[in-house]
């Protein structure tokens, strides 16, 4: 019995009701949202640090055994990912300070976000595949009232088709349970790995395991099922974006490396040669994307899409090193686009306009925040000794390792083309001529740049950090690749 | 009884598809309605139906009823019916400020260039 790993969900849980009740005072409402993302983030560190001394932990909630009640198991992945995400969330947060403005704030914004928060953190920490479900339709009902928070036409309109596709895809996800459950009679994602390693990966179990990977694929945006996410992460303003960027189709990306790797096992040419190939053509897309658009925005959330296909690309590849890879990169990722969203969220500010071609020469009057944007874009991009690094070189060489030279040659490329879409804001919008913008004196440039400029230092702590981190990345993977970890800690036997 | 619910299942699903494929947003909620009946249904049917005595302790029977799928659906069907009250909202909300519930009409510049 374990009740550390409650806690990075009660707190945001509680702290949300409580919220609810000083809607109309903004002061209260934002110590109030402060202290309890630092609570949950100091609850993450202590579980993340438990995890790693003493192994995976588990709790059956209501005291039934597993695998009949619903078990929270917190191993080494979602620990880290609890971790970053709540991390991320305190710095959206104090970016949310400066930037959301009081209509907002007034209007239920810092519960909802606390909603977001413990749907997240829901999703990386159940056992049970039916509470994951749950845990997704709380984030997900959290993310629509973030989405259409402010009521513009482009955030409606938005709203209506996120709303649509996420609600066809929790119907589908609902069937791939019902499936599932069919076959092994069990929800406990350990005793579900246990079952199907028993009867073995037979046609049906193929088939639960493509539609498995339609409604996470929905999520976590690959290829086929991408086409909402340029559109609807379009519409919010900055911190929501950087929010959505960096944890939603996150959770995507973790629900099918997680049933990728314990449970549809048995068939691996199949169902992750189909992985593989997914993954390969939304890099490609993605990178088309980040390239074609010369919208500031649009280049930065296609560049979501490179890095959801670079790190499932991983997963498909499916050794120790390409999941450890994975999970560095994942981790990067998370990082790296919150800062990035919210830099581009200072430069749509101070400019006005998200279009390129309308700016320029920032650089002369906010050097830091050019500079830092710089970096942030140099570690997307994955130079050396910044945090992409690390993942993509051990992504690509178990790729090679495994005979797939196409896929990590891609991957490879994809590194010039994101550096080349990211170069390309940096050029046109900081350096040249400087231009006159209408609100130029107004933007609390200074203030709102805290957040990023935290995220960016991470970002280069991870990378230089690399030495150290590697043995907790290397433990997750050791679980991923190692199911028997996972199902003998949740089952004890 | 399940060959029957499963052409049931077919059919909702099926109605469901051509009224979200259609341009009234109205409509579209409706489909989206109709779908989460048919996978509730899909879920009832797949946990295998009435096979035994109700699952209570005192019935001393062969066999029961596996009451899980019952649980489930409860859930599902709580969420579904919260999800599609925000999308009521929504789209009445969409109605006011963009004037018009045609899916057609909807479509903006603005984002999409």
């Amino acid at each position: 019995m374990n009740s550390l790993i409650t806690l990075p969900l009660l707190i945001p849980f509680f702290t949300a009701i409580i919220l609810i009740f000083f809607a109309k005072n903004v002061p209260v409402q934002r110590w109030i949202s402060v202290i309890g993302s630092v609570a949950t983030i100091i609850a993450a560190i202590f579980l993340a640090v438990t995890v790693y001394t003493e192994g995976i932990q588990t709790m059956n909630l209501s005291n039934w055994e597993a695998p009949f009640g619903i078990t929270l198991v917190s191993d080494m992945l979602s620990s880290l990912l609890v971790l970053t995400t709540s991390l991320i969330a305190f710095v959206c947060l104090i970016y949310s300070f400066k930037s959301i403005g009081k209509e907002r704030e007034e209007h239920y914004y810092y519960p909802v976000f606390f909603f977001l928060i413990l749907g997240v953190n829901g999703a990386f920490t159940t056992g049970d595949i039916f509470n994951m479900f749950v845990f997704f339709e709380v984030m997900l009902m959290a993310s629509y009232v973030l989405l259409v928070l402010g009521g513009t036409k482009i955030q409606l309109r938005e709203t209506i088709k996120y709303l649509l596709v996420n609600i066809i895809s929790s119907a589908l996800f609902v069937a791939a349970i019902a499936y599932l459950y069919s076959v092994v009679g069990t929800l406990n994602m350990a005793h579900i790995s246990v079952r199907l390693s028993e009867i073995g990966q037979s046609g049906i179990i193929t088939v639960i395991a493509v539609l498995f990977l339609v409604v996470f694929g929905i999520k976590g945006a690959i290829f086929p099922l991408y086409f909402w996410l340029p559109g609807a992460y379009y519409a919010p303003p900055a911190p929501v974006m950087a929010l959505f960027g960096a944890l939603l189709t996150k959770v995507g990306i973790y629900s099918i490396t997680r049933t990728y790797t314990l449970f549809f096992t048995h068939d691996i040419g199949y169902t992750h040669g189909l992985l593989e190939i997914l993954a390969i053509i939304t890099i490609v897309i993605g990178v088309i994307g980040a390239i074609a658009y010369s919208d500031v925005k649009k280049i930065i959330i296609y560049n979501i899409i490179v890095a959801v296909g670079v790190i499932l690309f991983g997963v498909s590849t499916f050794t120790t090193e390409a999941l450890t890879g994975s999970v560095f990169y994942l981790i990067h990722d998370m990082i790296i686009k919150a800062a990035l969203f919210l830099l581009i969220g200072i430069v749509i500010k101070i400019t006005g306009t998200s279009n390129l071609k309308e700016m320029g020469g920032l650089i002369h009057r906010y050097p830091g925040l050019a500079w830092t944007f710089f970096i942030a874009a140099l570690a997307l991009s994955g130079i050396p000794p910044l945090s992409g690094f690390a993942g993509k070189i051990l992504i690509v060489r178990s790729g090679l390792e495994a005979g797939n030279y196409w896929g990590a040659g891609i991957v490879l490329l994809s590194s010039l083309f994101v550096l080349f879409s990211v170069m390309k804001i940096f050029m046109n919008g900081f350096w040249g001529e400087a231009r006159e913008y209408k609100q130029q004196e107004k933007v609390p440039v200074r203030s709102m740049l805290v957040a990023p400029v935290i995220l960016t230092i991470g970002a280069v702590l991870y990378g230089l950090g690399t030495e150290a981190i590697y043995p907790i990345i290397s433990t997750a993977a050791e679980t991923l690749s190692n199911p028997e970890i996972y199902i003998n800690a949740v089952l004890k036997e | 009884m399940e060959i029957l619910m499963a052409f049931l299942i077919g059919i909702i699903f099926m109605s469901a598809t051509y009224l979200m494929l259609s341009k009234s947003l109205l409509r579209i909620i409706v489909g989206t309605g109709l779908l989460s009946h048919g996978v509730h249904l899909l879920l009832l049917t797949m946990g295998g139906l009435k096979k035994g005595a109700a699952p209570l302790l005192g019935q001393h029977a062969d066999s029961y009823t596996d009451p899980l799928p019952q649980a489930l659906i409860l859930t599902a069907i709580v969420i579904s019916f919260g999800i599609t009250a925000l999308f009521l909202v929504v789209a009445y909300r969409t109605y006011q400020e963009l004037g018009t519930d045609n899916m057609e009409l909807m479509r903006g510049k603005e984002g999409n260039e």
